[in-house]
């Protein structure tokens, strides 16, 4: 009898995911065996990490922007069509449109969305780069600037933990280049004691902050914008003036996922090896909706879903697990317009930060293209 | 009804235990606990520091095998 898996969410990771199974399920989908259905929000495929270029003219719009059709393989049954209910006792999904999808095996790749609404006065006070309507403000607010205090506030929790660091050198360099660097204060807030939760990006962060100028308070949860005012207060009694506020706002996980009793603010509970869904063997959960504690990056997910893959293929064809996700998760980091560094770790061996080098920003540039093979399946 | 939620935060690097307390704190409701384990014994400090720096209550820690148990009640 004809297997189907079923991939709930279209983004980074449930596209690896698919067109992963795709490569290894070859056989049993030509012969009818298996298969695969992905529900996803929109019929374009969006590069998130290039959001950061957007505001600084470093990166077009449509270099962001593939038709999912073209990403994904043609033996996938695609559908935009976002799940609305996820019934794990009868085993389907519901969608917004009033179709239902049953599944043997389910992938849990909703992603998490920016809540700016969730904090009083952000959403009419702040610019932000995590979304394409919020980068391409934020590129107007910086070309328009002229001088004064810019606040970058870093919340809890956020996805691509060190771009916000990368935001802030790269601004730097932004305002340098504009000529008007010495007109401006630049203040990093974060929201517990060190400069960046990786201890080693913290230490190395610390002295180059302190040799640009760029300022920071640490122990910064925000509790309230002031739009009209233009302060930003946080929970730990602060208070800061600004005239330019970038914030990285709080994440939650899609809505799909706590309106259908799967976990609280979007994430599902997962188990840290396998990402079967704690209390499933049939649904696996990828990417930025495991309640796993680590980072909620690219990366991450990009790691996750090849151990799914393996994983999935191998209880299909052979009946036996494959292996086990071990954390792992690499980032690049933009040390301004011309170096970069990266940072690798997993659930065993502690983070570092190579040292900057252009080779590493060639490399990243380079990465923003081979991007579109990782979603194919094919690096 | 308060419910209390644990968050195994052991040998997590990033986002790390406090972030983690962060983002579990943002989703309770007043009254509710949250236990977060960590492998890292400044999160002993760390945590209860922090919690007192916002008006949360510090319930207590404790020492297990290899790592720490702090427990926070969610106070506002």
């Amino acid at each position: 009898m004809s297997k189907t898996i079923l991939i709930v969410g279209g983004g980074l990771a449930g596209t690896i995911v698919a067109n992963g199974l795709c490569r290894q399920l070859g056989a049993q989908l030509r012969s009818g065996a298996v298969s695969i259905t992905m529900l996803g929000a929109s019929d374009t495929h969006m590069y998130q990490p290039g959001l950061l270029y957007v505001p600084f003219g470093r990166m077009r719009e449509h270099e962001l922007f593939r038709e999912q059709s073209r990403v994904l393989d043609r033996r996938i049954h695609y559908y935009v069509d976002p799940a609305k209910n996820v019934d794990v006792e009868k085993k389907q999904v519901s969608t917004e449109s009033g179709r239902t999808f049953k599944y043997d095996y389910l992938v849990l790749a909703t992603g998490s969305r920016i809540m700016p609404q969730s904090i009083p006065g952000m959403q009419e006070a702040a610019h932000w780069f995590y979304d394409l309507e919020g980068a391409r403000k934020l590129r107007d607010a910086l070309n328009n600037f002229q001088g004064g205090k810019i606040v970058v506030n870093i919340n809890a929790p956020h996805k691509c933990p060190v771009a916000p660091v990368e935001f802030t050198l790269m601004l730097h360099e932004f305002l340098e280049g504009k000529g008007i660097r010495d007109k401006c204060e630049i203040t990093y807030t974060y929201p517990i004691g060190r400069l960046h939760s990786l201890e080693p990006v913290a230490h190395w962060a610390g002295p180059v902050f302190e040799k640009l100028g760029i300022k920071s308070e640490i122990f910064f949860n925000t509790e309230s914008v002031d739009p009209i005012g233009k302060t930003i207060t946080s929970m730990e009694g602060s208070v800061m003036p600004f005239d330019l506020l970038v914030t990285i706002p709080p994440h939650e996980g899609a809505a799909v996922i706590s309106e259908s009793g799967l976990g609280k603010g979007g994430w599902v509970p997962t188990n840290t090896k396998t990402l079967h869904r704690e209390g499933s063997d049939d649904i696996f959960v990828v990417g930025d909706t495991t309640n796993i504690p680590i980072s909620k990056a690219g990366s991450t997910a990009h790691f996750e879903a090849d151990v799914l893959i393996d994983n999935l293929a191998s209880l299909v064809q052979e009946g036996r697990w494959a292996r086990e996700y071990d954390g792992k998760a690499f980032c690049f980091i933009e040390t301004g317009f011309s170096t970069g560094t990266y940072v690798w770790f997993n659930y065993q061996t502690p983070p570092t930060v190579a040292p900057p080098s252009q080779m590493l920003h060639w490399f990243k540039l380079a990465y923003n293209r081979l991007y579109w093979l990782s979603a194919r399946g094919l690096l | 009804m308060a419910e209390r939620q644990t968050v195994d935060a052991r040998g997590a690097f990033c986002p790390g235990p406090l972030m983690e307390l962060i983002a579990a704190l943002k989703l309770a409701s007043v009254g509710d606990e949250v236990e977060v384990l960590s492998s890292d014994k400044g999160s002993v400090n760390d945590i209860p520091a922090w919690v007192a720096k916002v008006g949360h209550q510090f319930v207590g820690s404790t020492e297990l095998d290899g790592y720490w148990s702090v427990v926070v009640k969610k106070a506002k």
